[in-house]
């Protein structure tokens, strides 16, 4: 019988001829991942168990970006920890104020991840790097510590549910539009357990950025991992980053798949997810009586370069609604250097939005853009529960970039589509 | 191993945010941690939970974030077991990792009300509401997991191979 592509890549890596869905297998690791918040607990572990040097320096990363930089002493704490336990390691991949970005924006960017490579991180978005052909996906801090410990983890095989991409996105249509659609249909758990691999003819017409928008949010359907095969697109974007040399991995033809779900980009519209849960989904067009009091454009889902482009077509030569309030924040220094350069910093700044240096900070509600009661915001991050960005009776609306930006220009929940550029 | 005592009841897709809020992970002290157990959907559940009292919930429970300070904190406020219809692999692999037992078991889920006293059998799986007098069975461990849990958790099993 034959395999999907997450079952080959770690077929691979357990250095057997094939797996089927469900057995237990010990998967060697390209990557061991944490951050700030979850590297402390995983270095507690890792020394209680009376473990003293990580298998392979080259092989951890550990990347300061959830309350960095740091917005209290606790959390200074925490970064700290981190930092000497990278010092004293010699983690080649270790990410402070200066050169971090939020982690799944970053790692991709400074090719530290590659097409066929077998990744854990102690953070759920870790599936982002599907997008570039890899086996990618969270765990929590003691399979960090275990990972870091011994270059191993276990994995049951996952099923897969096959997304048939058609169609082409038209404009101000973007990857969150795909995956908040995605996740209405299918709901908040019904890709648990199993990869959510794309294919078809579509997959050629979306962009890097799109790519690793839908893998980061594959966790929100509950997915294992979620991924795209390997195109010229994918090779262009690794070529002079991947330090390591990369796999292609392709699923057989005759792979098995437990469900097959059919997606026409064409139809596609500016999708919006009221709280509080990501399956919660409306075209945006039907928001326009929602009041709103902030906008966030950023994240591991949507702050990349085109996210940024989005905003900036939108924005630019405007004013956002006077009672809004508008927070971009570029996920990488790379991606902040490059909106100075190409003037939308500027341009946002002249729009009334303020950018802050690359941190997590408001999508998980820990600083930088936390609600009162009862205020709304439109977010491109990737979660909207109860509490999520603050106040229990706050609300996050998940949406693209493009539609958070024409929401800001009226302080209601809006159709990108009905803005006009500005020459 | 056996457990025994009173009910606190939730709903499907119980969140890590709402389980532990983002708000609170400045710091590792699970006991600092879980004073703000489940405190955005049920802010009384930290006043009156007891050691041995049971969480039941509907379907994937644990679902969002892969924070270990989740299983952590439920833990740590007392509750000796979760009994749910499905959990979100992140929670099942950490609640696995760090000693928490869970339990996948949909008719106990359904039947079983706030308040019941419940006890539970970990070795076969059974589930008793001493309330209703009803029984359940839940569905067992796969065998690598219940010799992972016997070994005293994962890094403890990774230890003895090296």
């Amino acid at each position: 019988m034959g395999m999907t592509m997450t079952q080959k890549i770690l077929a691979a890596h357990a250095d057997l001829d094939s797996v089927t869905a469900g057995q237990l297998i010990n998967a060697r690791l390209d990557l061991v991942h944490g951050n700030d918040i979850t590297t402390p607990v995983a270095i507690n572990e890792f020394e209680k168990a009376g473990f003293s040097e990580v298998f392979d320096n080259k092989k951890v990363s550990i990347v300061l970006d959830h309350f960095v930089p740091n917005k209290d002493i606790k959390s200074a704490q925490q970064s700290k920890q981190c930092r000497l336990f990278a010092g004293k390691q010699g983690v080649t991949h270790f990410y402070d104020v200066g050169t971090m970005g939020i982690e799944h924006a970053l790692l991709p960017e400074q090719g530290v991840v590659g097409a066929g490579d077998c990744v854990i991180g102690a953070d759920s978005h870790t599936c982002t790097y599907g997008a570039l052909g890899a086996f990618s996906t969270g765990v929590g801090s003691t399979d960090m510590a275990a990972g870091m410990a011994s270059g191993y983890a276990w994995f049951k095989v996952p099923s897969a549910i096959k997304v048939v991409l058609t169609g082409k996105l038209n404009p101000r249509v973007s990857g969150k539009d795909v995956i908040l659609d995605l996740i209405g249909r299918i709901g908040v758990d019904g890709a648990l357990y199993k990869s959510l691999e794309f294919v078809g003819e579509g997959v050629k017409e979306l962009s890097m950025d799109d790519r690793f928008c839908i893998c980061n949010m594959a966790i929100e359907a509950g997915a294992k991992n979620g991924i795209f095969p390997v195109d010229e697109k994918t090779i262009a974007y690794m070529e002079g980053r991947t330090e390591r040399p990369y796999t292609v991995y392709e699923a057989d033809a005759d792979a098995e798949y437990e469900q097959v779900i059919e997606m026409n980009l064409s139809e596609l519209v500016p999708t919006v997810a009221y709280p509080h849960l990501p399956e919660n989904t409306h075209p945006a067009a039907d928001g326009k009586n929602i009041k709103i009091d902030q906008i966030v454009i950023g994240s591991c889902t949507n702050g990349r370069m085109e996210d940024m482009e989005a905003a900036y077509e939108i924005l630019k030569g405007k004013k956002i609604a006077p009672w809004v309030r508008g927070i971009i924040i570029p996920a990488t220094m790379e991606v902040f250097k490059e909106c100075i350069k190409r003037g939308y910093a500027t341009a946002f700044i002249d729009s009334g939005c303020i950018i802050s240096t690359p941190t997590c900070g408001p999508c998980l509600g820990g600083y930088m853009g936390i609600l009162a009661e009862e205020e709304r915001c439109v977010s491109t991050t990737n979660r909207n529960f109860v509490g999520r960005m603050g106040h229990v009776k706050s609300e996050v609306y998940l949406a693209s970039p493009a539609t958070a930006a024409a929401s800001a220009l009226t302080g209601y929940i809006t159709d990108p589509r009905t803005i006009k550029e500005e020459n | 191993m056996e457990a025994k005592g009173t009910v606190f009841k939730y709903g499907d897709n119980v969140d890590t945010d709402v389980i532990i809020p983002a708000r609170y992970l400045n710091t590792q002290d699970a006991r600092e941690l879980a004073m703000h157990a489940m405190e955005d959907i049920d802010a009384d559940y930290v006043k009156n939970v007891k050691p041995g009292d049971i969480m039941v919930a509907g379907w994937n429970f644990g679902c969002g974030s892969s924070r270990e300070h989740a299983p952590l904190v439920i833990k740590t406020s007392g509750a000796a077991v979760v009994i749910a219809k499905s959990f979100a692999r992140i929670f099942y692999r950490n609640a696995i990792n760090i000693g928490l037992p869970i339990m996948e078991c949909e008719e106990a889920a359904d039947a079983i009300a706030k308040g019941d006293t419940v006890s539970v059998n970990f070795d076969t799986g059974e589930i008793k509401d001493e309330t209703t007098g009803q029984t359940f069975q839940a569905q067992p461990f796969p065998e690598f997991i219940q010799k992972m849990i016997k070994a005293g958790g994962l890094m403890n099993s990774i230890r003895e191979k090296q």
